[in-house]
């Protein structure tokens, strides 16, 4: 196989405050082929990605393009370079027809003034002919399905004349039958030697459609090779490299009786199908429960579900062997069950409100008698909480966006635990937390299910997920797929598990 | 360091003070307008105008009241002057006819009863407007547009358009001291004062000393997170539109007792006054952040202002440019004292 190499980073070094996001790396990217690129969340996929696509400038190192250096200092330099890319949030106007999209900043006009629609919709014809979709121009965006999104959001590129075509994790969000239709649209622009790079999570999917492969580790390129003879082995070995870890936990205590469990747990999707299908499992008082999946597994779905955010899903959800019969948040909590949100910005906090009153927000009760609030006792409270916690603050006055990452983590869990869980839900409790801060993070974990208090928490990171559980439960695609206790774990198995589900032509199961 | 509540370092001292004066800009403005108008519109300080000029104002204030808490929750109450107007007129109605049970029968009313009757009227009307934004989603600025028109076009209906004169009441039914709901006094200060005094305390009370207050910051300032910490969003949504038509009621009857008289247009854009208050007072448009006192204060601002500006013989349209350019400046000085205060914080927070 000859496929000329169109880009090639050599000695790229990206620096962040506080991190190494890239260490050195040498990367090829050929032409009509595609060129997958695989690792765990944080291993600097996408800070690769976005060096090439000129939204990030490498530190040190250069970017050369058919053996020139080029410098790519922004999204409108990349373009000209002919580099387009895909990005999973995709970044279309729904309200807006698909060829406005399409031409959104370069609009085809007469004059520099008057746009010329008729121009416009012809091109978007002659692309959508070219990727193989009839999808009329005059559609508007929000009325596509995210599948059809993804093509327009292809198209946008192919217009632009790109020649190199960044796609980040395109399939999260497609169905097997619009999987295939984009397989086939990826071989036709191999053909027509655009050089493509693919960036997925699910391993089968990229063995089946890459031509070369390069795995990234914490910020190092750890395999790069063709794709001939790789199997799903030796890419997770790359991923989690040759020495096996050892998480063994430095505190072990017995667990207690079974705290919460639930049955059936079941949550619609709003395109139909099922975001939660039937989901099923239990916790014991002091054990840490680590639920892994790919993103869209349907992992945070489930524990809203369980928290009472979705009032029409379906399922038991039994506290202390009580059936739970309220279905409001504020009765969940009530029954023992705290939520701890993934998105912290949109969800944990109310970033306008104060340390303190973010913190107390789910326990006012315990300060009020009658409708009279004691703020004395509200403030004593939160002193104590935030020594226990040990935040680092300078005022519990001060806004509670004032304070980094990791500290507003901490208020977001002192609000739970003010609320006396039996059960905590964590939805990646370290994202966007720095290192120092994770570590304090899963050692209050740690300390809190010594306790006796009983953790779920959703991860994405293996290292975590290992070093933290004392049982493993593997979800894709809505379902269980996996469940593990913690000495029988191998990131292999549980990778695998995580995988089920995805292959490109799965079998469909009818659902009872 | 790791302990809360100790004090912000020295360094920022002058940052502080802006920020302090800033904070009481409200204040510090009514008082520069108080003492511009005491030199320069005659009797301005008398006893006889400051009683009237409080009776303006106490209006205003009891809509702003409602339309802090409103505001503070993320909505926006536009119903409030059209609530006013059909509140007299159900009062005027009550009291010239009381309820006509057909027959030749109908009951008459006392005045504490009429009074009751007309704030579960405002209150059912607020009831609308939270059951329109919360059960039927429509977003609260049409919500409360759409009640606008509605109780508007009712209050006309009442009577056909016209007045309902002389609401002199019948000693026989006890209704005749309705008329001392704006003329009496007591201690020498008119009663609508003490209400409003009564009603400010109550509102600030719940907004600093109760959860219930704490949740309707919540509310504005992040809905999703707070539903997510167990905040019932949407009880909270009702109690703000209820209040707010509770306290247009009370200004209904307070108009209507002070004219002793009840028409159907009163109250027209009243509800661009309270908004104007409140946003001098520092309530924030999006939300999450506003205070009682700054309400009030801002209602004294601003009836002081065109007060004073008639007595000075100011002609009415350059009024109206004044109250424009200082609310203007208000929105204006209050982004500055935002930012400087995100920034005290943060090298609070950073300077540990």
């Amino acid at each position: 196989m000859t496929h000329p190499i169109g880009l090639q980073i050599r000695g790229g070094t990206k620096v962040y405050p506080g991190t190494r996001a890239l260490k050195g790396v040498d990367f090829d990217l050929r032409m009509g082929a595609v060129n997958v690129l695989v690792g765990e969340n944080g291993a600097g996929k996408s800070t690769m990605m976005k060096v090439i696509a000129g939204v990030e400038q490498l530190t040190e190192g250069q970017i050369l393009m058919d053996g020139k250096p080029v410098h790519l200092n922004g999204t409108d330099d990349a373009r000209r370079h002919g580099i387009g890319i895909v990005f999973q949030e995709l970044n279309l106007f729904p309200n807006m027809t698909v060829a406005e999209n399409i031409f959104i900043n370069r609009e085809i006009t007469r004059g520099r003034i008057d746009i010329d629609t008729a121009a416009q919709r012809e091109a978007t014809r002659g692309l959508m002919r070219r990727l193989e979709h009839d999808i009329d121009p005059d559609t508007m965006v929000g009325d596509l399905r995210v599948g059809q999104q993804q093509i327009v959001e292809i198209a946008k590129s192919l217009a632009q004349d790109a020649r190199i075509l960044i796609l980040d994790e395109p399939t999260s969000a497609l169905s097997a039958a619009e999987v295939e239709i984009l397989f086939r649209v990826i071989a036709d622009l191999k053909k027509q030697g655009v050089g493509i790079v693919y960036i997925s999570h699910r391993l089968e999917e990229l063995i089946r459609i890459g031509d070369y492969i390069t795995v990234l580790r914490d910020g190092a390129i750890t395999g790069a090779r063709s794709m001939e003879g790789v199997d799903v082995d030796w890419i997770v070995r790359a991923m989690i490299g040759e020495a096996s870890r050892d998480f063994a936990k430095d505190i072990d205590h017995p667990y207690g009786p079974e705290v919460f469990r639930a049955e059936d747990v079941t949550l619609p999707r709003a395109g139909g199908g099922l975001a939660v299908d039937h989901v099923s499992m239990s916790l014991r008082a002091g054990e840490i429960l680590g639920v892994y999946g790919l993103m869209g597994a349907g992992r945070s779905e489930f524990l809203e579900c369980v928290i009472g955010r979705h009032p029409h899903a379906g399922g038991r959800i039994f506290v202390d062997g009580k059936q739970l019969r309220t279905k409001t948040v504020a009765g969940r909590i009530r029954s023992g069950i705290a939520l701890i949100p993934e998105d912290r910005k949109n969800d944990g906090l109310v970033q306008i409100l104060s340390i303190r009153e973010n913190m107390t927000l789910s326990s006012l009760g315990a300060f009020t008698t009658g409708f009279h609030m004691n703020l004395g006792a509200e403030r004593g409270t939160v002193r104590d909480f935030v020594k226990r916690l040990t935040v680092k603050i300078a005022s519990m006055e001060n806004p509670v966006s004032s304070l980094s990452g990791g500290n507003q983590q901490k208020v977001v869990i002192g609000k739970a635990l003010m609320t006396r869980p039996k059960v905590l839900l964590m939805d990646e409790p370290s994202r966007g937390i720095d290192i120092g801060a994770k570590a304090e993070v899963f050692r209050t974990m740690r300390k809190l299910a010594a306790e006796g208090l009983g953790i779920v928490f959703v991860t994405s990171d293996m290292e975590e997920l290992m070093a933290l559980s004392d049982r493993i439960v593997v979800m894709s695609n809505g379902r269980v797929t996996g469940e593990f206790d913690r000495k029988d774990a191998t990131e292999t198995l549980v990778i695998n598990a995580s995988a089920k589900g995805h292959a490109p032509t799965p079998v469909k199961e009818p659902v009872a | 360091m790791t302990h809360a509540a100790t004090h912000s370092a020295p360094q920022a001292g002058s940052a502080n003070l802006l920020l302090v004066l800033l904070k009481a800009r409200t204040f510090i403005a009514l008082i520069l307008v108080f003492a511009f108008f005491a030199f320069a519109a005659p009797n301005f300080l008398s006893t006889a105008n400051m009683v009237i000029m409080s009776k303006h104002v106490a209006l205003n204030a009891f809509l702003a009241i409602g339309m802090t808490f409103v505001i503070i929750s993320g909505g926006i109450d536009l119903s409030v002057g059209s609530i006013v107007g059909l509140c007299g007129m159900v009062a005027g109605w009550l009291v010239l006819y009381g309820i006509d049970l057909g027959l030749g029968w109908s009951i008459q009313f006392n005045t504490v009863e009429i009074c009751l009757i007309v704030m579960v009227v405002g209150v059912l009307i607020g009831g609308v407007n939270a059951f329109l934004i919360t059960k039927l989603n429509v977003a609260p600025f049409i919500a409360t547009l759409g009640t606008l028109y509605v109780c508007r076009g009712a209050a006309m209906l009442f009577s056909d358009g016209r007045t309902f004169p002389n609401l002199n009441g019948n000693p026989e039914y006890g209704s005749d001291t309705f008329r001392l709901i704006g003329a009496g006094n007591v201690l020498g200060l008119p009663i609508s004062i003490w209400m409003l005094i009564v009603v400010a305390l109550i509102a600030a009370y719940i907004a600093r000393r109760t959860p219930l207050g704490r949740y309707i910051y919540a509310v504005g300032g992040n809905e999703r997170g707070a539903a997510l910490s167990g905040v019932k969003v949407n009880r909270i949504k009702f109690f703000v539109y209820m209040f707010s038509g509770l306290c247009a009621a009370l200004v209904g009857l307070i108009i209507s007792s002070q004219l002793v008289a009840a028409h159907p247009a009163t109250g027209q854009a009243f509800e661009l006054n309270a908004i104007a208050a409140a946003v001098l007072g520092g309530t924030s448009m999006s939300g999450g952040r506003g205070r009682i006192g700054g309400t009030i204060v801002g209602a004294f601002v601003i009836g002081v202002l065109s007060d004073g500006l008639v007595m000075m013989g100011v002609s009415s349209f350059w009024q109206t440019v004044i109250k424009g350019l200082v609310i203007i400046a208000a929105v204006v000085v209050d982004q500055a004292q935002q930012k400087l205060q995100a920034r005290v914080a943060l090298q609070a927070e950073a300077g540990k």
